[in-house]
């Protein structure tokens, strides 16, 4: 099907209108309004399917209609319900929005408290972007989603339905990173280049011609990302998010590892790999049951250090500490093993989250123990934070 | 019988068993000539989905195993510089004008055709695997993206090259790297699972014909009691044929016959050390005797 063609097909059809066309519209804006990634071409191919197949066969809409609308794995297996919602009965719509949404845990119970005007503007944000995208063909509903949140903190989110989106967009923003990293080493140092000397050294044995042509290999150092996670109760707002955001930088990046930490590290790249989420939720909870008391980072750190330091930290390493600092084990420790870190690795970043609130200083010990030995410190409290984190990842 | 159930038993009479489900979805991508991307784990049949409409169309397979690296020059085209070279060699002494012999090597006699520009240079639409789509960097990803939606391919010496069929693009994905969006929207999606009960059966029966009821059905019911275990590596369809074919050259006609050529012949399905040592000889038996 060519470009050209697809506009006058979508006035026949507007023209003749047969009465399945505005369902089928409806629907394809119905899911589309569910996250689906569904544009005017999606809607011109729906109809050129819907006159394929035997529309009076549930199935067969059903099945060609998934395929089409479609684009991963987790919308291969919403598909089902939202068809249903659409097709079978019209007050189900609203039912299956708030059944997705209960779904996830209880993560909106400890930010319930925080103001309520900041969250009626970022619905009221979200609904008018529905609207409007609609006329783009809503292809960007990822990057548009970005806009309207990138600011907002991630503990003002206060319903489900928000903190589930973010969930997702941060660790897409995660698995993104890798391409943006890469694609700005590549600008700097592009194209294959003949190596001039090998060639003509080979092209002695032809007298001169050179039949056999050796080429430079660009050589690729990409950051080697290591990522340690509080996950102790002063940061149970936002442990969830970026363990998500480990998620999806274990997916993209290959040698990237991961850790969460509290009274004790653990690895857990392993599990984040694991690619059904509400699995990786069950590993994490057996992993950290029986958990409790203080943070202590110091000791974490030693345990990195020498468990894995020497195996896994090289100069590549990035090292990514997610913290607020509050540590409760013997003063001192901490310093001493993020200088011995620092020996050993490229970078240490700690992200701190408190930091983009207004009025904080980092005046906890752990912190000022620590800053000294930081290469960045920065805030984490929102998608335009990590974003820039990107940033210093390429500017390496 | 209408067209989905038709095309259904096309496939079935060249040896691939599919649920109506993927049947339809093969049909509306011949319909709308759009690329169908199938995703799922390794070992489902995704690579066989692909040979499959080969044979129904009766038309050639072009398969472009990705890998890390892989770029235009052996994607697409490259020019054959060895022979280039040659001709210029031997043009030395005849009375060519510069321009003549460029045009003379820059020509489709020069061209490495790779499998892309292949593809769509050929009479009859052949079939397009471009086989596990995720290892190829994010730069081939786009490249690849532009040549989907155009089906034409720029070569700047030559000028652009249209295609003259329209290929079936199947591509495969392992899901170990997301793909772009775009590349995401511009295809059809097709979530393969691991077969169920019936399925795989059907499938032992049709690739093994001399296997016994009782053995295929055990074996069936065992690979998917592996499957429900938290391994590191599933075994795939693949896997079950490859031992299912194994126990009937040892002349195992029962699972619960023999216990020891069970646990050896295991290797078959169980390809890494964490997995041989999760599945250990108690486990196995509580396999063996749920599927018996």
């Amino acid at each position: 099907m060519t470009a050209s063609s697809a506009p006058s097909q979508t006035l026949n059809h507007v023209g003749a209108e047969p009465p399945w066309v505005s369902r089928i519209i409806g629907f394809i804006r119905f899911v589309r309004n569910n996250g689906f990634q569904a544009g005017i071409q999606e809607e011109l191919d729906a109809l050129k399917l819907s006159e394929q197949v035997n529309i009076t066969r549930q199935q067969d809409l059903r099945w060609g209609l998934r395929s089409l609308l479609c684009s991963d794995r987790e919308e291969w297996h919403r598909f089902d319900e939202l068809f249903d919602a659409y097709w079978r009965k019209p007050n189900r719509k609203a039912e299956v929005r708030a059944t997705s949404s209960s779904k996830i845990e209880n993560r909106g119970a400890q930010a319930g408290q925080s103001n309520g005007g900041q969250v009626a503007e970022t619905d009221k944000a979200q609904e008018g972007d529905e609207n409007g995208d609609a006329g783009e063909g809503g292809s960007r509903g990822g990057a548009s989603l970005k806009e309207i949140h990138g600011r907002s903190d991630f503990r003002l989110l206060s319903d489900e339905q928000q903190m589930r989106e973010m969930e997702r967009l941060v660790e897409r923003l995660a698995r993104r990173m890798r391409r943006h990293v890469v694609r700005r080493q590549h600008l700097r140092r592009h194209g294959r280049r003949l190596h001039l000397r090998r060639t003509i050294r080979s092209s002695l044995r032809y007298g001169g011609m050179p039949l056999d042509l050796y080429f430079m290999r660009r050589r690729r150092h990409l950051p080697r990302l290591i990522l340690l996670l509080d996950v102790s109760r002063s940061m149970s707002i936002y442990s969830y998010l970026f363990l998500r955001f480990a998620r999806g930088i274990v997916a993209a990046f290959k040698d990237a590892d991961a850790f969460v930490y509290h009274t004790r590290l653990v690895h857990v790249t392993d599990a984040l790999r694991e690619r059904d989420i509400e699995l990786v939720k069950e590993k994490l909870a057996l992993m950290s049951s029986g958990w409790n008391g203080g943070t202590r980072i110091g000791e974490c750190l030693q345990n990195f250090n020498h468990d894995y330091g020497r195996r896994i930290v090289n100069s590549r390493s990035i090292v990514v500490i997610v913290s607020d600092g509050y540590d409760t084990g013997e003063p001192g420790v901490l310093a001493q093993q993020l200088g011995e870190l620092k020996r050993r690795a490229r970078k240490i970043v700690w992200l701190n989250p408190l930091l983009g609130r207004e009025g904080y200083e980092p005046i906890a010990r752990g912190m000022q123990e620590a800053l000294p030995f930081l290469d960045l410190f920065a805030s984490a409290n929102n998608l335009d934070s990590l974003l820039a984190l990107e940033s210093y990842l390429t500017d390496l | 019988m209408n067209n989905v159930e038709a095309f259904q038993a096309q496939l079935e009479s060249v040896g691939y068993v599919a649920e109506k489900e993927l049947a339809a979805t093969l049909l509306l991508m011949t319909q709308l000539q759009r690329p169908l991307l199938l995703e799922g784990d390794a070992g489902v049949g995704k690579t066989e989905i692909a040979k499959t409409l080969s044979r129904v169309f009766k038309c050639p397979l072009i398969r472009l195993q990705c890998y890390e690296g892989l770029d235009a020059s052996s994607a697409v085209y490259e020019w054959n510089y060895q022979r280039q070279l040659l001709a210029i060699k031997m043009q030395e002494g005849e009375s060519h004008s510069s321009e003549e012999t460029e045009r003379h090597i820059f020509s489709d006699h020069y061209l490495l055709k790779r499998p892309l520009l292949q593809a769509i240079s050929m009479e009859e639409p052949p079939v397009l695997l471009i086989d596990e789509i995720d290892r190829a960097d994010e730069e081939f990803e786009a490249y690849l993206l532009e040549v989907l939606s155009d089906f034409q391919i720029s070569i700047p010496e030559l000028g652009t090259i249209k295609a003259t069929s329209t290929p079936y693009v199947v591509l495969t994905s392992n899901g170990t790297r997301e793909l772009s969006d775009a590349l995401r929207r511009r295809c059809l999606y097709h979530y393969v699972d691991y077969p169920g009960f019936d399925k795989e059966l059907r499938i032992v029966n049709a690739r093994l014909p001399d296997i016994t009821q009782r053995l295929a059905g055990q074996v069936v019911e065992f690979v998917h009691g592996l499957r429900k275990m938290n391994l590191r590596k599933i075994p795939g369809i693949a896997e079950t044929l490859d031992w299912a074919a194994a126990l009937m050259c040892l002349n195992v006609s029962e699972l619960d016959k023999d216990p020891e050529i069970i646990a050896q012949t295991l290797v078959c399905l169980l390809k890494t050390k964490e997995d041989r040592d999760a599945v250990t000889r108690e486990i196995s038996e509580r396999l063996i005797a749920k599927a018996v």
